[in-house]
């Protein structure tokens, strides 16, 4: 019995070796290390699991009804080491699964800078970041390189062993960005922004697209990443340079208008305001940015006035109408003249610096614990305002 | 002017509302018609109008509404299941450039529909009648604390559940997956009814679940028999104490949230909206605020009933009851702090993140305790492998790998991988069906000779399961493997073809579910066919342990004749050691609650509310209103609320039962 069911596990195991399990297998150290905490997870869980499974399938059969030979304890019902052991057991193991999960989730923060291209080799000054702007529209992806100019739509190419720093946003609804050989998924969200830090490892062509259902073209809003070797991304650069196309605000509101299965399209040159005005919702000229009226509001705000400061809606993405109650459509109407408006969105988002500082490299602890090669306390302390308070006192 | 009149009359009803461009919608729109038909033919030929209603409609009695609520469960469950099937086979056979049979405006409404059919209107049915039958048995009550309201909770869940399969012929449902996000959701992206059936749907349902939690902690803490203390009642009391609990407190979270989508979308406010200010994390937040205490709601009350089994059949007392109840309060506190898990890429900072990963482990030590404590109930027992048995023994088999994955993702940088991947459809079906639905196939076996006083077929219930569990595997295992392979949850078409196989094995097994759902009906009808065989005139057919063996099957309407006095928490088996013998005379009239069909009106009245609110029939919605207002005030004024079933006839009805131990011998 035992052989056969061995015998049955072969077409499974030929089955799995044909397909690409990309989640285990990835091309990107992060993607990697988000692999590897996977397995030690599991394997950690099947220490408890696998007993818990073997035994209850030894009591199942051990005490069946027809077996006489079995002990038979009908009001045994309690034993304090017994309840001391499965209570333990599983905290022993949460307690080993929470410590990984604190540093797993503080070094993997999507947010936060990568520190190394692959194992034993950390970032430097010599790598300099790829930016990537990354905007998912209805039902497609527009990927906006700033330090090129150019831009391109349901296609991506970074180059290989350099980090990649996505900023990511959304014209209209909910999605997720997500390139399972590169990195885990974050969410794109319009009038937000989150960021994801990632690098490629090895050249060739992957899948992304987006993981959270956004409506009726959500199946075709796939896209394809290119990892290349340096020179490969030059070309593909100069190539798509030589695009007939350019990225402004007019051709972007024709863009991301709703439609399915989008072909790859290039863009010679970008507006480079475009991205912070798709960020803040406000392409289309004569709408109030949502910087604008987050830096209004930060000095007290318009006032009464301000409520009368709207315009009837022209122009939506979407057959857009408003709710049967409501008021008609309308838009908060900019104070600022359109190249105001982008300059301030331009002064907000210069915080982006141009190369990654080399980062202390030593192993995150917790927050109470020192680095190592920290002496004391007060070195750190010197940094920290309890610190500062100290020395005060 | 006749078109202004015709949009008073019918809002934005028109005949192009009806899908009669979608032929399977058609076709299935004249199966059930059909169906309909014969099926109201056959009860006005049988005459059964009169029974029906006076019996069971406006029945107060919490039997048979636990019963009514079943079968809505399983109504709802064919239902669903279709759905289920059509995606599979959609997925099945979307590849190499075919379009499969589904286009997207249909596919999307399937997908929602199912996820919330499935939890809304069949599993919390099924878990709200399991409860309604058992917990006033199990403490020795006569009925619930306000039985009229467990009626009007009873068919304010029906009319949810009318809402939504209105939705399917009358316009459409939502294509939003079954937590309608926003902007999605918002009258922007989502112009249509979709979303307002979802709307009105889940909050005239939701009333129905709300009332019902009030009634069931009520009948809890004040109704029990004296004797039973807080630490004797049985596990399946408690854990349905802890789910109402949790209900309670939850649901109020979702109406309001509901509430506030409603206002997004018809009077122009900007709760979720992107622009002025609006923020849609936040309806991401409140929905899971309910949601996560949702799946404890739903898988509590399960561990109740395996609790039960497993003792009963293990012919032993529940190992760890101390640790067992801890256990459940602890998972009802815990389910508060978990909710953030569902969202980790939604961009939160690593601390939040790791803090509601960790809280989502911890909730894995009181479930393992539990699972232990199974374990170490079958130790040393006689185990009976009955069906109820076999249910436990595979969930517990199947439970732990879902508890498995469900830590896993639980741990945030393996989240970034995994979320919204088809693993995760994978794990939460794997707990869903390994513990919820297995654990109610288990529960209905268990307690369906007290309901009916025969037992199930056990051939065609074997069948039944062997068909869902090995149906469960084979549907399920190919969506990890798929998950790992990083493909995503509703999709529609793929381009990739060597994922076609996997889906092939997942539609296989969906097919081996269906026989095993066939297996299940076929099982009810051949029992009833053959009750004579399987009768149970004892009341006891387990050799059970708790007070709802002490009572006849059927229990009469008074369920007990003298409220039982309890000593140990294994209630009914401590008095069969202790030589208890039925009192045979000296009874007494018997203070009942009397039926009404307010509560069916009343859930008529708001069905038609939220129908006109749904397609602006703005006359009909204030009509309806009013009424409902009336009739609720003048429900107040019905003093014809009980009655007393004479001593006489308590006297007849137990002398009966008197009679059939007898002839047992």
């Amino acid at each position: 019995m035992k052989r056969f069911g061995a015998l049955l596990l072969f077409p499974l195991a030929g089955l799995l070796s044909g397909c690409d399990l990309v989640v285990l297998a990835p091309a990107g150290d992060v993607a990697a290390q988000q692999r590897d905490l996977l397995v030690v997870s599991t394997l950690l869980m099947l220490i408890i699991i696998v007993p818990v499974m073997a035994l209850t399938v030894f009591f199942a059969w051990r005490y069946r009804q027809s077996n006489a030979s079995a002990t038979y304890a009908p009001d045994w019902d309690h034993s304090t080491k017994l309840e001391l052991v499965i209570w333990a057991a599983p905290l022993l193991i949460i307690i080993c699964l929470g410590a990984l999960t604190w540093l797993g989730t503080h070094l993997l923060d999507p947010y936060r800078r990568i520190d190394r291209i692959e194992p034993g080799q950390p970032v430097t000054q010599n790598h300099k970041p790829l930016r990537v702007e990354v905007v998912a529209l209805d039902w497609k992806w527009l990927f906006i390189y700033p330090d090129y100019g150019i831009a391109s739509v349901n296609e991506l190419a970074a180059p290989v062993n350099q980090p990649i720093d996505f900023r990511i946003t959304s014209s209209a609804v909910m999605n997720s960005f997500y390139i399972p050989a590169l990195a885990g998924q974050i969410y794109a969200m319009p009038g937000m922004e989150t960021k994801l830090h990632a690098v490629i490892n090895q050249a060739g062509t992957y899948s992304g697209f987006s993981a959270n259902y956004s409506g009726a073209g959500f199946s075709g809003m796939r896209f394809a990443f290119h990892g290349m070797s340096d020179d490969a991304f030059g070309q593909w650069v100069a190539q798509t340079r030589t695009a007939s196309a350019k990225l402004d605000r007019d051709s972007y509101l024709d863009l991301e208008k709703p439609s399915e299965n989008e072909p790859v399209r290039h863009y010679a040159s970008v507006d480079p305001d475009l991205y912070g005005a798709i960020l803040n919702l406000c392409v289309e000229r004569g709408k109030m940015c949502m910087s604008e009226m987050m830096s209004i509001d930060a000095k007290g705000g318009l006032g009464l006035a301000g409520v009368r400061n709207t315009l009837p809606l022209q122009y939506d993405k979407v057959a857009r109408r408003g709710a049967i109650f409501g008021n008609d459509p309308s838009y908060v109407a900019s104070i600022c003249t359109a190249e105001e408006a982008a300059a301030v969105s331009r002064a907000s988002r210069e915080d982006w610096p141009t190369y990654w500082p080399a980062k202390n490299l030593s192993p995150l602890r917790g927050a109470g614990l020192l680095r190592p090669g920290t002496d004391s306390r007060s070195a750190e302390a010197d940094t920290s305002p309890l610190g500062m308070l100290r020395r005060e006192l | 002017m006749p078109d202004t009149l015709t949009k008073f009359i019918f809002g934005r009803l028109t005949l192009e509302s009806l899908p009669l461009h979608e032929p399977i919608v058609v076709a299935t729109f004249i199966a059930v018609a059909l169906g309909g038909i014969a099926l109201l033919a056959a009860i006005t030929y049988f005459k059964l109008w009169t029974y029906l209603w006076r019996e069971w409609f406006t029945s107060v009695d919490h039997k048979k509404i636990g019963i009514m609520y079943m079968v809505l469960g399983l109504v709802m469950l064919l239902r669903g299941f279709s759905d289920a099937i059509m995606m599979r086979l959609q997925q099945a056979i979307a590849f190499n450039g075919s379009e499969g049979y589904l286009n997207s405006h249909h596919y999307d409404q399937i997908f929602t529909a199912h996820g919330v059919i499935m939890i809304f209107f069949v599993a919390m049915p099924f878990v709200t009648g399991l409860m309604n039958f058992v917990v006033p048995l199990q403490i020795g009550a006569r009925d619930v604390s306000f039985p009229f309201l467990n009626n009007f909770s009873f068919w304010m869940t029906v009319g949810g559940a009318v809402l939504v399969m209105a939705s399917l012929f009358v316009g459409e449902f939502a294509r939003t997956g079954w937590l309608a996000y926003p902007p999605l959701s918002g009258i922007g992206y989502s112009p249509d009814v979709g979303v307002d059936y979802y709307i009105w749907a889940l909050q005239v349902a939701g009333v129905g679940t709300t009332l019902s939690g009030i009634n069931l902690i009520c009948t809890i803490i004040k109704m029990r028999a004296p004797g039973m203390t807080m630490m004797r009642m049985p596990v399946f009391t408690w854990t349905s104490l802890c789910t109402n609990v949790l209900i309670v407190a939850s649901f109020p979270v979702l109406t309001a949230v509901l509430a506030m989508l409603s206002l997004d979308r018809y009077v122009g406010t900007n709760f979720f909206t992107n622009d002025f200010g609006g923020n849609p994390m936040m309806y991401v937040n409140l929905i899971w605020i309910w949601g996560h205490p949702e799946v404890y709601i739903l898988i509590l009350p399960l561990f109740g009933v395996f609790s039960e089994v497993t003792s009963t059949f293990s012919g032993k007392r529940l190992f760890g009851y101390t640790s067992m109840v801890y256990a459940t309060v602890v998972i009802t506190i815990l389910s508060y702090l978990v909710w953030l898990h569902h969202f980790f890429t939604m961009g939160s900072g690593a601390s939040v993140n790791s803090f509601f990963g960790i809280t989502t482990m911890i909730i894995s030590i009181p479930t393992g305790a539990k699972i232990f404590n199974w374990l170490f109930t079958m130790y040393r027992g006689r185990i009976r492998f009955e069906l109820p048995m076999m249910w436990t023994v595979a969930f517990m088999l199947t439970f732990t790998v879902g508890g498995m994955t469900g830590v896993l993702l639980a741990v945030p940088p393996a989240d970034f991988v995994l979320h919204n991947s088809l693993f995760l459809i994978a794990h939460f079906h794997n707990v869903i069906i390994g513990g919820v639905l297995f654990g109610l196939f288990a529960g209905i076996a268990y307690w369906w000779p007290k309901a009916f006083g025969f037992k199930l077929d056990p051939f065609w219930g074997k069948v039944s399961f062997w068909c869902w569990v090995v149906g469960f595997w084979f549907a399920f295992m190919p969506l990890y493997i798929l998950g790992l392979m990083g493909v995503t949850r509703r999709m529609r078409v793929f381009d990739d073809p060597s994922l076609q196989i996997w889906f092939v094995i997942a539609a296989f097994g969906a097919v081996l579910i269906a026989a095993g759902i066939a297996a299940f009906l076929i099982q009810i009808f051949v029992s009833i066919r053959k009750r004579e065989a399987l009768t149970d005139p004892t009341g006891d057919p387990w050799d059970g342990r708790t007070l709802e063996w002490a009572t006849s099957s059927p229990p009469p309407a008074y369920n007990f004749a003298f409220t039982p006095v309890v000593r140990d928490n294994d209630a009914w088996w401590d008095m069969k050691k202790a030589g208890y013998v039925r009192p045979l005379s000296g009874f007494k009239p018997i203070h009942m609650p009397s039926n009404t069909g307010t509560g069916i009106i009343l859930a008529g009245f708001s069905v038609a509310l939220g129908f006109a609110m749904i397609w602006y029939i703005w006359w009909l919605a204030a009509l309806s209103f009013v009424c409902l207002i009336a009739t609720a005030i003048g429900h107040t004024f019905n003093y014809n609320r009980d009655f007393h079933i004479p001593a006489a006839e308590v006297t007849r009805t137990e002398e009966a039962r008197t009679a059939l131990l007898a002839a047992q011998g």
